[in-house]
């Protein structure tokens, strides 16, 4: 399916910096999205991916550079602007709390309330069946804790509830790292659906045989600066491996700051 | 939609009290108590479940049992309140204040004026808020533990209550004000058998409006004699703990007095039971509203989430900061309710009203099954564990045991408590 990038993109993080104390997390960042695309980003471990998204979900306030969101400059300075702005996210590390159940983790923060205000935790429950259900259908465990959940029913709770509250933009952090080749293919599944949907999508991955097959387009960083963008067809799997290892940019991608110029 | 969508809760269930769906943890705080009371009931020969004990059982563990509920909400969100017993005395010293000085002499409304009461309650309520708001706000916002803030709190407030009334005993307190102080303020039989019928039916609505809503939502209920059987449980206990403190007569000489300032002759052979204590009443009041906050509104939800991960919290939008002023607030709020029956039940103001209160409210509060890891504690276990401690401790006390090996057992029975609970939870899994 061709994505048309002439209109105003759906999500424009421009020249985006943020430092830890001296270590720059992320040095002058531009990336984009458009509707019912997805974008990867790749790069080695503390390449400052997770760091780049948390910008955009409000758990990180950049340095220095602009967020866009239909052409519009927005400011994001906690995860309620966010999610006001359609933006979900499902984190690296889940953002679970470990000792409520699933429904209670799924629609924390969004609680459905009954006419005298008061939590209805019956219908939260027969939600997250439903949602759950679609997810991952050996998903039983309702009633009990998170914490007594697997790594991979985890992820499924935590993919359900940024999926669950009709995004427009979708931040997937390494979504299937938990999960089996079956889950991970219903999430793969999933993210198809998504993008006929029209919504825009950054995926976090390590594996670039997944990035080629899911992914519009692909963003390499190292050392918190943009190695090069690339349509995924204009590149093979090993000249992606040369970005994310290297720095190398390979003829059919657009260098960034961060290419190493030979 | 299809039956295939619509997946089905599993409904297996085991032995007899997951059938009843009781939580075994309280079943066994219930146990621990019911051993506790029976043991020093031989060790006493019989003195120890009289109505006359049960009454002053209750009434002496309430002033701890309302800060205790609130105590749940600090300790799940991982942090500790040390300064509750020294809040209640500055509540207490302007609460008695304001009825001694304010409204008699500043506002001109004489002692024992209607108004004067719930002036001073919501004066002293006011205050404990304020001041806990005022704690939540540097431990929240501004990033000081908790334990330091109110370790500073503990040693500020006990002596701003000393210079309030320049360490002066205040008293006696506004005749209605004492009402809240238990044995100067009971309903009498008839009102308490009617309470009490109220509170059977309240408790049997909710019931069935809880399996009716699982119902509407295909969800498995209970087998219906289970439900009998829980509500019998229910009416009973409730039923019971009314009629033990009905029995409890007030002395002839006293009803003789009510009858003379009355005017009238006491009948011959006329008796009359204490009944429910309006400070019994406030406990439980406080204990309903608590627990339908902790399980029931998007504030409790958002207290259990933060303290079970605080980071997944503030990334779900909730705002932790300001949630810790709230906490911090109630907590204080509760400090004002509690100040109100330690100080009527005193019938004045003392400077050392409440010392040690913060030792006792943590205990309660642990032995509650209130995690100090955070995210896991119930309201209906501290007030049982408030009620384990005080019946302990009054225990002892009738049995002759020395005050520093009281101290000792209570100490030793804390830890312990909590070794049983941490096993407890490593063989159920439970967090
Ligand atoms: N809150 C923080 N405080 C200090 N340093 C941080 C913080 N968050 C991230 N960093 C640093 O920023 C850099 C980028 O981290 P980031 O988590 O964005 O990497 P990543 O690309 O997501 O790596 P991974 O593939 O391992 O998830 C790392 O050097 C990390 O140590
Ligand atoms: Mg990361």
């Amino acid at each position: 399916m061709a994505i048309d990038r002439n209109g105003t993109p759906l999500v424009e993080m421009r020249d985006i910096s943020i430092a830890f104390g001296g270590v720059k997390a992320v040095d002058h960042v531009t990336v984009d999205l458009f509707p019912g695309e997805v974008v990867g980003l790749l790069g080695h471990n503390g390449a400052g991916k997770s760091t780049l998204i948390k910008c955009l979900s409000g758990a990180y306030q950049q340095d220095s550079g602009d967020i866009y969101i239909n052409g519009d400059k927005v400011s994001i300075s906690n995860p309620r602007d966010a999610r006001r702005h359609n933006i979900e996210t499902i984190y690296q590390t889940l953002a679970l709390a470990d000792n409520l159940d699933a429904a209670s983790n799924l629609f924390l923060g969004r609680e459905i309330v009954g006419p005298t205000g008061l939590l209805d935790d019956n219908k939260m429950e027969a939600e997250t069946r439903k949602v759950m259900h679609r997810l991952n259908p050996n998903f039983k465990n309702f009633t009990s804790p998170v914490s007594s959940y697997s790594g991979g029913q985890r992820q499924s709770v935590a993919i359900a509830r940024a999926v669950h509250f009709n995004a427009r933009i979708l931040i997937m952090d390494e979504p299937t790292a938990a999960l089996g080749p079956h889950e991970t293919q219903m999430v793969a599944d999933l993210i198809q659906e998504l993008k006929r949907q029209g919504l825009g999508i950054f995926l976090i991955d390590h594996d670039v045989h997944q990035v080629k097959k899911l992914c519009d387009r692909a963003n390499v960083m190292k050392n918190g600066q943009l190695v090069g963008t690339a349509n995924v067809e204009d590149v093979s799997a090993d000249d992606l491996l040369g970005m994310i290892i290297a720095g190398k940019c390979p003829p059919g991608a657009i260098p960034g700051p961060g290419a190493i110029h030979e | 939609m299809t039956d295939a969508d619509k997946p089905a809760r599993p409904a297996q269930k085991k032995n007899l009290f997951a059938q009843l769906e009781i939580d075994t943890r309280l079943l066994g705080m219930i146990g621990a108590f019911v051993i506790l009371c029976l043991g020093f009931h031989f060790i006493t020969d019989g003195r120890f479940l009289t109505s006359r004990n049960i009454f002053n059982l209750t009434i002496q563990t309430v002033s701890v049992a309302i800060m205790a509920t609130g105590m749940v909400f600090v300790i799940v969100t991982r942090n500790i309140d040390l300064s509750v017993g020294s809040l209640l005395a500055t509540c207490s010293a302007v609460m008695a204040m304001t009825q001694t000085f304010i409204t008699p002499e500043v506002f001109g409304l004489g002692l024992n004026h209607p108004a004067t009461a719930p002036i001073a309650i919501v004066v002293g309520i006011a205050t404990g808020v304020l001041i806990g708001a005022f704690q939540g706000y540097i431990v929240g916002y501004l990033g000081v533990p908790a334990f330091i803030v109110t370790l500073g709190g503990l040693l500020v407030w006990r002596n701003v209550a000393w210079y309030l009334t320049n360490g002066q005993t205040i008293g006696p307190l506004d005749r209605n004000f004492m009402q809240f102080g238990g044995i100067n303020g009971t309903l009498g039989e008839t009102w308490s058998w009617v309470i009490g019928l109220i509170a059977v039916l309240f408790a049997f609505y909710s019931f069935w409006r809880n399996r009716r809503s699982k119902i509407s939502h295909d969800f498995p209920v209970k087998p219906i004699w289970a439900e009998i059987v829980m509500a019998a449980i229910t009416a009973v206990a409730i039923m019971g703990f009314v009629a033990v403190l009905n029995n409890y007569d007030v002395p002839r000489r006293r009803l003789q007095q009510m009858f003379e300032a009355r005017g009238e002759v006491m009948p011959d052979g006329f008796t009359q039971g204490y009944g429910l204590p309006i400070s019994v009443l406030l406990l439980i009041a406080v204990a309903v509203v608590m627990t339908i906050v902790a399980r029931r509104t998007r504030l409790g939800r958002y207290i259990f989430a933060t303290g079970g991960n605080p980071d997944a919290a503030a990334l779900s939008g909730i705002n932790t900061r300001l949630l810790t002023v709230k906490i911090f607030a109630i907590m204080g709020g509760l400090c004002g309710l509690a100040a109100l029956v330690a100080s009527a039940r005193l019938s004045f103001h003392s400077n050392d009203i409440g010392t040690l209160d913060e030792l006792r409210v943590i205990a309660a509060a642990v032995i509650g099954g209130t995690a100090l890891a955070g995210g896991v504690g119930t309201i209906y276990g501290a007030i049982l564990g408030a009620l384990i401690m005080q019946s302990l401790q009054s225990g002892m006390a009738m049995v002759g045991v020395d005050a520093p090996f009281q101290n000792i057992v209570v100490g030793a029975v804390l830890v312990i408590a909590v070794l049983i609970d941490t096993i407890y939870r490593k063989r159920t899994g439970a967090k």
